[in-house]
């Protein structure tokens, strides 16, 4: 992983993200073991280099940033409070959407999260939905629209792609290629290799990245961001990548993966890699990773007790924020 | 007032609008530079720009949904859906995503969003063209659903419909679009949730839809000669549904017939009997009487299809059963 030319500042904040989102998954999938998490949540251990990369490659608070099912990478690479995030996977009244959208549905207006989705590839066409009101009023916003593997299969990706390359929307598509369709390899659903060639068919640029490396993942979204903000239009991205844990917390990920193969992408672990990066390159000590960690832990132990005191909602409160 | 097309009272909201709020887009198939399937969008291109009338490809799921995506984050789309059975095409997009996004985020976000989209059959289009489908729309809790009747009314609701903050299915009768109408001169808006009495009358109340209501006037007229007054309710929207013009009617009447043209079964008409039931059981002469399409996908030749759709003989002879 080549760190050259970056600031300390720069590549710590990286690795804290990083190490901030893994952790948050973790306690996630504690909380569900201990039966304190209602429903499901589908974590992001070992994907974590690409929410990082590219949400620090636009610019927070302005840029719009579509997420998916598993969104809480996303999320937090964007400045989103970890209170109000676990609030709402325990289903508390302080959770971002009180209660109502739970893991998978996580919006936060307040950091340009237009939402994450249950529904593989439904969120693609009102990601690029926001890239037409940003073309339409000229605002100089783009959009990072995030989702898997196998939501290129669903016809929402290629008409929106096809629309977005039409017009020239300030948009860049993000696929998360952790290769699996909860059970299903994409090999045996889809003949091409690179996902990123279908690109081709709407006429975009499409980039094959290494997603477990995070300086990678964030130069190629800024090429990208940065075409796309001079009205150039869209680019499709594959990051490559692999989740450590099963499609959600209750899925033990082994029946139709080999060990092998689990543990070889183990050891591409993103976060590790940044960290041998830092220290190779003298440009972080051992201590200073630790300090990084300690607070994080910190952050998070605190979200989690939040989100434990916090009250569930009213019964009443169901028939809220219907209509206007 | 004057006469104009329904398709012209639509243009004309659709304009008026457009001209108040920079915001307000349109966007569809052919809705651009021909001005639309049905003549509704025509003369906007021009005026306003491809990217405020944007033809789009054929891609209903893709453009309903980018719809969303504008609307909430800053634009006021009016996205037209060039017959209701494709809507069924993006499902997902109005059913999961448009009708859900307030709700799942705890009302962080407001979507002012219009579905324009065409019903009814009578065209000889057969199956995939010719279905009423508000009752699955109005199945779905977020979703507003209009059925204006007269052009006077579309324009009216339709204005409405576009300056809501709340996802609003607005359902055209596609046999009205080149039918003269009186409409006013002028802005002016009709509230949602405010059924129109349409024809008063002592003997019995029609709840009627869209179309329907000018189909049950047509109706009426003939009962009058027969010595039977009708009392006509324009309901205008099915969501928010006016529950209390209607009660108050069949206190007087004594007896309900609801018409509608989507098909019978779990349909408007069944929904609309069992909201009043309970305020209007006792003052009953008879059960509430329903009417709506057959049970069956419209066919093509005519021969076929007009048996199967309320029409005004069909209405009166109803009637004339529950005197
Ligand atoms: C339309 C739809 N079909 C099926 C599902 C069930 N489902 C949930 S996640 C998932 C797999 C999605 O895979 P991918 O898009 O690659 O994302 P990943 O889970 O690998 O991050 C499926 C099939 C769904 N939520 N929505």
């Amino acid at each position: 992983m080549n760190v050259q030319g970056y600031e300390k500042r720069q590549l710590l904040e990286f690795y804290s993200t990083m190490y901030k989102i893994r952790k948050f998954e973790e306690e996630v999938f504690e909380l569900y073991k201990q039966g304190l998490m209602p429903g499901l949540a589908h974590t992001y251990v070992g994907e974590e280099a690409i929410a990082t990369g590219a949400c620090n490659a636009i610019e927070k608070g302005k840029d719009y940033v579509a997420s998916t099912h598993r969104g809480h990478g996303h999320l937090i690479a964007s400045g989103a409070d970890l209170s109000k995030m676990m609030a709402e996977i325990l289903g508390k009244k302080t959770g971002y959407c009180k209660g109502k959208g739970g893991s998978m549905h996580v919006v936060s207006l307040e950091n340009n999260i237009l939402g994450a989705n249950g529904i593989v590839g439904g969120g693609i066409p009102l990601a690029t939905g926001a890239a037409y009101t940003s073309k339409l009023k000229n605002t100089g916003q783009v959009t990072l629209s995030f989702f898997g593997d196998a939501a290129t299969n669903q016809g929402t990706f290629h008409e929106s792609l096809n629309m977005a390359a039409a017009w020239k929307l300030p948009v860049v598509y993000i696929i998360e290629n952790n290769q699996f369709g909860i059970s299903v390899s994409i090999k045996r659903v889809t003949a091409i290799k690179d996902l990123a060639e279908r690109a081709k068919a709407y006429g975009m640029p499409g980039v094959v990245v290494d997603g477990n490396n995070v300086i990678e993942v964030y130069e190629k979204v800024k090429e990208a961001v940065e075409l796309a903000r001079k009205g150039e239009g869209p680019t499709l991205i594959e990051c490559k990548t692999y989740r450590f844990r099963g499609h959600h917390v209750g899925d033990p990920g082994i029946e139709y993966r080999l060990q092998e193969e689990i543990e070889e992408w183990k050891a591409k672990c993103p976060i590790k890699r940044l960290k041998e990066a830092l220290i190779n390159n003298s440009i972080a000590t051992e201590d200073d990773i630790k300090n990084i960690e300690r607070d994080v832990d910190k952050q998070i132990e605190e979200a989690v007790e939040f989100a434990k005191q916090s009250p569930y909602p009213e019964p009443s409160e169901a028939f809220e924020d219907l209509f206007v | 007032m004057r006469e104009i097309t329904y398709a012209q009272a639509i243009c004309e909201a659709l304009d008026e609008e457009m001209a108040r709020d920079e915001n307000v887009i349109l966007l569809g198939e052919d809705v651009g530079i021909i001005g639309g399937n049905f003549k509704t969008s025509v003369g906007l291109y021009k005026k306003y720009g491809e990217w405020r009338v944007k033809d789009t490809p054929i891609s209903e799921s893709g453009f309903t949904g980018l719809a969303l995506g504008a609307a909430i984050t800053g634009l006021r789309p009016v996205v037209e859906i060039m017959f209701s059975d494709f809507m069924a095409v993006c499902f997902d997009q109005i059913i999961n995503q448009i009708a859900k996004i307030r709700y799942m985020s705890g009302g962080q976000v407001k979507v002012p969003l219009t579905i324009r989209t065409p019903i009814g059959g009578g065209r000889s289009s057969a199956a995939q063209h010719s279905q009423s489908l508000q009752a699955l729309v109005a199945h779905i809790p977020g979703l507003k659903v209009v059925l204006p009747s007269t052009a006077e009314e579309a324009k009216g609701l339709l204005k409405t419909a576009i300056r809501e903050d709340n996802p609003v299915v607005f359902m055209e009768h596609k046999m009205e679009y080149n039918k003269k109408y009186l409409v006013p001169e002028g802005e002016y808006t009709i509230p949602f949730g405010k059924a129109r009495i349409a024809r008063e009358g002592s003997d019995i109340t029609i709840v009627a839809t869209s179309s329907m209501v000018m189909k049950s006037l047509d109706a009426a007229k003939e009962l009058e000669k027969d010595g039977i007054e009708t009392e006509i309710i324009d309901i205008r929207t099915i969501v928010p549904l006016d529950k209390e013009t209607i009660v108050k009617s069949v206190i007087k009447t004594g007896k309900l017939l609801i018409v509608d043209e989507g098909h019978i079964r779990c349909g408007i008409g069944a929904e609309i009997a069992m909201s009043v039931l309970d305020d209007v059981f006792y003052d009953l002469d008879l059960p509430i009487q329903r009417m709506g399409t057959e049970n069956v996908p419209l066919p093509f030749s005519p021969a076929l299809e007009f048996p199967l759709i309320p029409d005004a003989k069909k209405i009166y002879q109803k009637v004339k059963q529950m005197m």
